[in-house]
């Protein structure tokens, strides 16, 4: 894989691993671009960042619209998570060479990465206000 | 596979001169950063699992004026690394945009863009700033 000014990789050959982890990179940045930028904007100027409280997420997750907030979020959790990921894979490659450091880095990444995942989707499905 | 680079720390940052370094350096470290923010989001927004206490406790570190600071970063980090990203992808589209002169082309045309969107948006989020230190 090679890179080039500006960011980014070039197509890798072929259709293996590589190949298909550079097409998600694409496809999830384009769906980031949406989910994220919206995420953020909504937060920030709609509701704003003073206003956040639990009862705020309640009327977010358990209001008419709930299943589809949660489904965003679910989204934006998988999406961004994979994508992160990756990225980090890719500076891992290439910056640590050695292959047992490479490993054990990788590794260390991955484990945090299936937690922190496993620890956001359990609140989606999970959350429950007690009725608010 | 990537190529052995590695010539120590000095040139992890070093790859490649010329007009699109920078860009490749910011996208990279935009992109940790971003993922860094996602860690301790994912961290905070799990204290809802605890009820109201727990999680708007963690709150102040948005709401507090260092709060209000680091969102303008993250602004930058997602913005920025939004519009480098999909100049990616559309190059990657176009192939032919590589050739150098549509290349620096697109990169004006990129930080244009982000500079419309980024510098309302961060003076709002400034206003927000000051107005947290009263
Ligand atoms: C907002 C929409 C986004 C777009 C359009 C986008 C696009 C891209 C693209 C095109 C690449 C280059 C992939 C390659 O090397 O071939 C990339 C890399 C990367 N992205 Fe994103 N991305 C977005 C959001 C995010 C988010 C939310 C995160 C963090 C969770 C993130 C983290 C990364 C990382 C760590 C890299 C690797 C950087 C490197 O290798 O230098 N991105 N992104
Ligand atoms: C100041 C900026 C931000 C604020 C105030 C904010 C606020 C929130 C809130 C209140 C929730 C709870 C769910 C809901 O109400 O829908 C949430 C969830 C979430 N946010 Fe953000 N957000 C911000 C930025 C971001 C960014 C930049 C990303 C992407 C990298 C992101 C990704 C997520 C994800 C993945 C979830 C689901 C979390 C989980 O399942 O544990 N947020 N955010």
């Amino acid at each position: 894989m090679s890179r080039r000014d500006g960011g980014g990789h070039r197509r890798p050959q072929g259709s293996g691993f590589e190949a298909s982890a550079w097409f998600f990179m694409r496809v999830s940045g384009v769906v980031l671009l949406g989910l994220a930028v919206f995420h953020l904007f909504w937060m920030h100027f709609v509701i704003g960042v003073e206003n956040i409280d639990f009862n705020a997420v309640a009327g977010r997750w358990e209001g008419r619209w709930g299943p589809l907030w949660r489904l965003y979020d679910l989204a934006l959790l998988v999406f961004a998570m994979a994508h992160g990921f990756n990225g980090l894979r890719y500076v891992l490659e290439d910056y640590v060479q050695r292959p047992g450091r490479r490993l054990a880095l990788k590794s260390i990444a991955y484990t945090l990465g299936f937690l922190l995942i496993s620890a956001g989707a359990y609140i989606i499905f999970t959350f429950d206000s007690g009725g608010v | 596979m990537s190529q052995p680079i590695n010539l120590g720390p000095r040139s992890w940052l070093s790859y490649r001169g010329g007009s699109g370094y920078l860009l490749w350096a910011l996208h990279r470290v935009t992109g940790l950063g971003l993922l860094l923010f996602l860690a301790l989001h994912i961290v905070d927004i799990f204290l809802l699992a605890f009820g109201p206490a727990a999680f708007e406790h963690l709150l102040v570190l948005y709401t507090s004026p260092p709060g209000r600071l680091m969102e303008i970063f993250l602004l930058f980090g997602v913005l920025f690394h939004a519009v480098n990203g999909l100049r990616i992808i559309v190059q990657d589209l176009f192939t032919k945009s590589w050739e150098r002169q549509r290349h620096d082309r697109l990169i004006v045309v990129q930080l244009v863009v982000f500079l419309l969107i980024f510098l309302p948006a961060a003076w709002i989020m400034f206003g927000s700033f000051l107005e947290s230190l009263s």
